[in-house]
């Protein structure tokens, strides 16, 4: 199939950008969507043109890498699907799609369509964690976890940090990440030790960071690849207004 | 340059530094031999670790937690994305928690029978040990293995063990793993114990006075090429699979950290041991980017087979049961489907070979879960399976409820690497290399649930404890930009930045890195000859000779610029590839992942040589060609016999 590609080129954050108009002919129905930005970036190299810059690592869906935002959705039009795992089988001859970043504020543009997503390293290095040095641990099963709460907390810890909840945000909040980690270690026994601290910790980095306020408008938990909860949001609320409580 | 597959024999390895006495008490005798750093003069002394999977993530984190320097180095953009966290299945420990005969000793001797008999008994058996200690560290962290009602941690068998010693969470094991070692590295980087630096790639390694002294890193974005300095250096790097381009490995992952540290010294052992997986998706055209595994649980359930007759182009479903042939269950009836890797994926290739494969390209089974749907109803197999079933469908198109998958091997880890001593230091002091990028643990293959294992031993609990007694004897001396040596190193870093934008010819470096792929996969694949190694070294040396003449690198080295990553990547890969074709033709037996055509019995089963080669080549590298350097193996605890799955 023939597709035309309006994608969105800059030089780096000091450079403006631009949406570039690029058509790609014998697009395999059984391509990835990277493979499909692959065979453009060879046609651009030998063309002595710039190929496109875009983040990618693993292409399974697992690594959080890959940030692509397709006709305005991130990560594109499929649920549950990284941009890696999107095929072109979904479109059709004579398309135009349009691919641009991650668009928020606390994801400044590095080239083309790769951003830099530290702030959510911040957000961990806060508080996303249970201090448990090497060594110290006890027999694990010394302590046993209700399967309810190990499932909870699975369901959370699947988050791949991708930073889709943030670019679908009209706020561009990471709510939605810190949330799933919040859940995550504070459903646990391991994790109640720090359930206050992290909490309060994590919040206040993730502001710090310049991720914006969150309005619970819910486009996260639609964009979210992994399935993350949109009510991990409200028990991150709960959890905060507690901690807050008890630190007053 | 030499003639083909010609290489030097210098002198064996004579000590691998494995303490003496019983087995069971080797692990604790060197970790009170070692010498200790006095707490306070560990923040004195600076280590440096390249890679942040699950080896060094732990590394880093554990040696931040004891008071060292820690500067950490990884190419994503995140520590959080080694590809560790693509492990699917689980993690292997030696807890007996279902009591069912499992002990330290059985998975020790289940490790070195799987390896092939070409692993070290010491490491082995140590690695066994502290199996036990992983979970209890990972479930202090809070990571969320799978639980049962009573809420114990679940186990199950994989990859044809016999006992239930498998902890897993979910397919995602490996993710949420490596979670648990990236909060523990973030909370040191807050700490200030660790210095993180992403999007930075190790190019060389800096070498002074005989010690490794530090590296040569490119910053990714900016494309500054900086020189970073220690007392002693981690490579943490993980395989080099990718040197058949499709594999089961990120795009990323490379050969550069590890092969730059071979050309300065450090021996490469068993370079030709690569594992192929033998259920992943097949190629399914000349675009394929990357292979994607599906879990090796899938055979549990599922049927492998073929049609009888060659051509047969009917839908699966209308081919009647006695015009198909279940080869695996008719060629070893007592483990069938479950036999292990490397006899699952030579098998797959045997039926494609004659004919009989499935799909466009020929290359490919069915993995057929009709009969369990039928026998467990299909929500059953949906509980167990469902997520594999829609990655599955999500990349073909096809259900897997429906029809049959099609299904076949993959290049997925490689157990060679970089050699260590029982310490995990290679022979260029100071210089230690932890996870997949040593070689030391496997042998000729890797089991299942393993390579997590190995990972987190080798990055919590082993190099903690042994670096000290390397550590003891610095702060070495303080080096500065100028020491000839380090501008030397940062010369070889920009001149090779600079002679590849400079060659702008007219092909791409993906299309060197396909046509090497596909020699290496043809030739060093699953099954290896003496005419067909000796043909891909001709291969590789005049594909090389091309790429120097004929790449074109767009761009510059002073920006962000992902063509120059992978050419420099690419050009790297040109020469371990020709390594591992040298070891696969020296070694003339079959063992483990390494299957040569002359050496198998006469039902076309792998036919070792321990008379002859019951060790581990152990490469040095040189200019004209490499030398040999032979470290015998014995085998004291655990007897070699002649696998037999049948």
């Amino acid at each position: 199939m023939k597709l035309n590609l309006r994608i969105w080129r800059q030089a780096g954050l000091a450079h403006r950008g631009e949406m570039v108009t690029y058509v790609l002919e014998d697009v395999s129905p059984d391509m990835s969507f990277l493979e499909m930005l692959d065979v453009l970036n060879e046609r651009l190299t030998l063309d002595g043109e710039d190929p496109i810059a875009f983040d990618h690592d693993c292409r399974e869906g697992i690594c959080g890498m890959c940030s692509l935002t397709i006709d305005g959705e991130p990560h594109g039009p499929q649920k549950a699907t990284t941009a890696c795992q999107l095929h072109m089988r979904h479109y059709k001859d004579g398309d135009t799609i349009t691919i641009e970043p991650w668009r928020a504020k606390a994801f400044p543009v590095v080239k083309d369509l790769v951003v830099d997503r530290s702030g959510f390293d911040n957000v961990i290095a806060a508080g996303g964690y249970i201090s448990a040095p090497t060594g110290a641990a006890p027999d694990a099963h010394a302590m046993p976890v209700p399967k309810a709460d190990a499932d909870a907390a699975f369901e959370n810890a699947a988050c791949i940090g991708c930073g889709a909840c943030v670019a679908a945000c009209p706020n561009g909040s990471a709510m939605l990440f810190t949330a799933a980690k919040v859940v995550h270690l504070n459903t646990l026994p391991q994790g109640e030790a720090e359930r206050q601290t992290r909490v309060l910790d994590m919040v206040d980095a993730m502001d710090d960071a310049g991720f914006g306020g969150c309005t619970l408008t819910g486009e996260c938990a639609t964009a979210c690849p992994k399935g993350i909860p949109l009510e991990s949001i409200s028990t991150l609320n709960r959890e905060y207004l507690k901690a807050s409580l008890k630190r007053v | 340059m030499s003639g083909i597959g010609e290489y030097t024999v210098g002198d064996p390895i004579a000590d691998a530094k494995a303490p003496g006495g019983p087995v069971e008490k080797r692990w604790e005798r060197r970790r009170f031999e070692a010498k200790l750093v006095n707490p306070a003069n560990k923040r004195k002394l600076s280590v440096i670790v390249v890679g942040t999977g699950l080896a060094g993530g732990a590394a880093a984190a554990t040696m931040g937690e004891l008071g060292y320097q820690v500067k950490s180095y990884c190419y994503q953009d995140s520590p959080r994305r080694a590809h560790s966290i693509a492990a699917q299945g689980g993690i292997n420990a030696a807890k007996n928690y279902r009591n069912d005969g499992d002990s330290v000793h059985r998975l020790f001797y289940d490790t070195v029978k799987g390896g092939d008999f070409r692993a070290r008994e010491s490491n082995v058996h140590r690695l066994a040990e502290v199996s036990v200690e992983i979970i209890d560290q990972c479930v202090a962290q809070g990571v969320p293995f799978a639980r049962e009602y009573g809420g114990l941690l679940d186990t199950r068998s994989f990859g044809g063990a016999q006992v239930s010693r498998t902890f897993y969470a979910r397919g995602q094991t490996g993710q949420q793993l490596l979670l648990g070692a990236y909060q523990a590295l973030e909370r040191q980087i807050a700490a200030g114990t660790v210095e993180m630096f992403d999007r930075h790639e190790m190019l060389e390694l800096i070498v002074v006075d005989g010690r490794a002294r530090g590296i040569v890193v490119r910053d990714l974005v900016s494309g500054r090429v900086t020189t970073e300095y220690a007392d002693a250096v981690v490579l943490a790097s993980g395989g080099y699979g990718n040197v058949f381009f499709l594999s089961t490995n990120a795009k990323g992952c490379n050969v550069t950290a590890t092969w730059r540290a071979h050309r300065k010294g450090a021996l490469f052992a068993n370079p030709c041991y690569t594992q192929i997986h033998p259920t992943c998706i097949p190629v399914a055209g000349d675009h394929q980017s990357k292979l994607t595994l599906m879990s090796e649980s899938l055979r549990n359930d599922g049927r492998v087979w073929v049609p009888k007759q060659p051509g047969d182009d009917r839908a699966p479903g209308d081919i009647p049961e006695d015009e198909r042939d279940y080869y695996l269950e008719r060629i070893y009836p007592s483990f069938g489907n479950l036999v292990p890797r490397d006899i699952a994926s030579r098998a797959a290739k045997n039926v494609c070979d004659s004919g009989l494969g499935v799909g466009s390209s020929g290359l490919g089974v069915y993995l057929d879960f009709a009969d369990a749907i039928g026998r467990l109803g299909r929500d059953a197999v949906e509980a167990k399976y469902g997520n594999l079933f829609e990655m599955y469908e999500r990349i073909t198109g096809e259900n897997p409820y429906e029809m049959p998958m099609r299904i076949y091997p993959a290049v997925h880890y490689t157990m060679g690497g970089l050699w260590v001593d029982y310490d995990l230091q290679s022979n260029i002091p100071g210089l230690f290399v932890v996870g997949e990028a040593n070689f030391s643990d496997h042998g000729a293959n890797r089991l299942g649930a393993s390579a997590l294992m190995q990972g987190l031993a080798d990055g919590y609990f082993v190099l903690p404890n042994t670096i000290s007694d390397y550590l003891v004897a610095g702060p070495f001396e303080k080096l500065t930009d100028d020491h000839p040596d380090v501008v030397a190193t940062r010369e070889q870093v920009t001149g090779r930045i600079e002679k590849l934008l400079a060659v702008d010819g007219d092909r791409t470096v993906d299309s060197f890195h396909r046509e090497l792929g596909h020699i290496m996969w043809e030739y060093c694949g699953m099954e290896r000859t003496d005419a067909g190694l000796r043909k891909a070294i001709g291969l590789i040396r005049d594909l090389k000779t091309e790429f120097w003449q004929r790449v074109k690198v767009p761009g510059e080295g002073t920006e962000f610029n992902q063509s120059l990553e992978r050419a420099g990547r690419v050009a790297d890969f040109f020469e371990l590839a020709e390594l591992m074709c040298v070891d696969a033709l020296h070694r003339t037996e079959s063992c483990g992942g390494h299957f040569r055509g002359e050496s198998q019995t006469e039902d076309g089963e792998a036919r070792r040589d321990d008379e002859n080669f019951s060790y581990v080549a152990a490469w040095e590298y040189g200019d004209e060609q490499p030398t040999l350097h032979r470290e015998d193996l014995e085998f004291e605890y655990v007897k070699p016999t002649q696998r037999s799955y049948k």
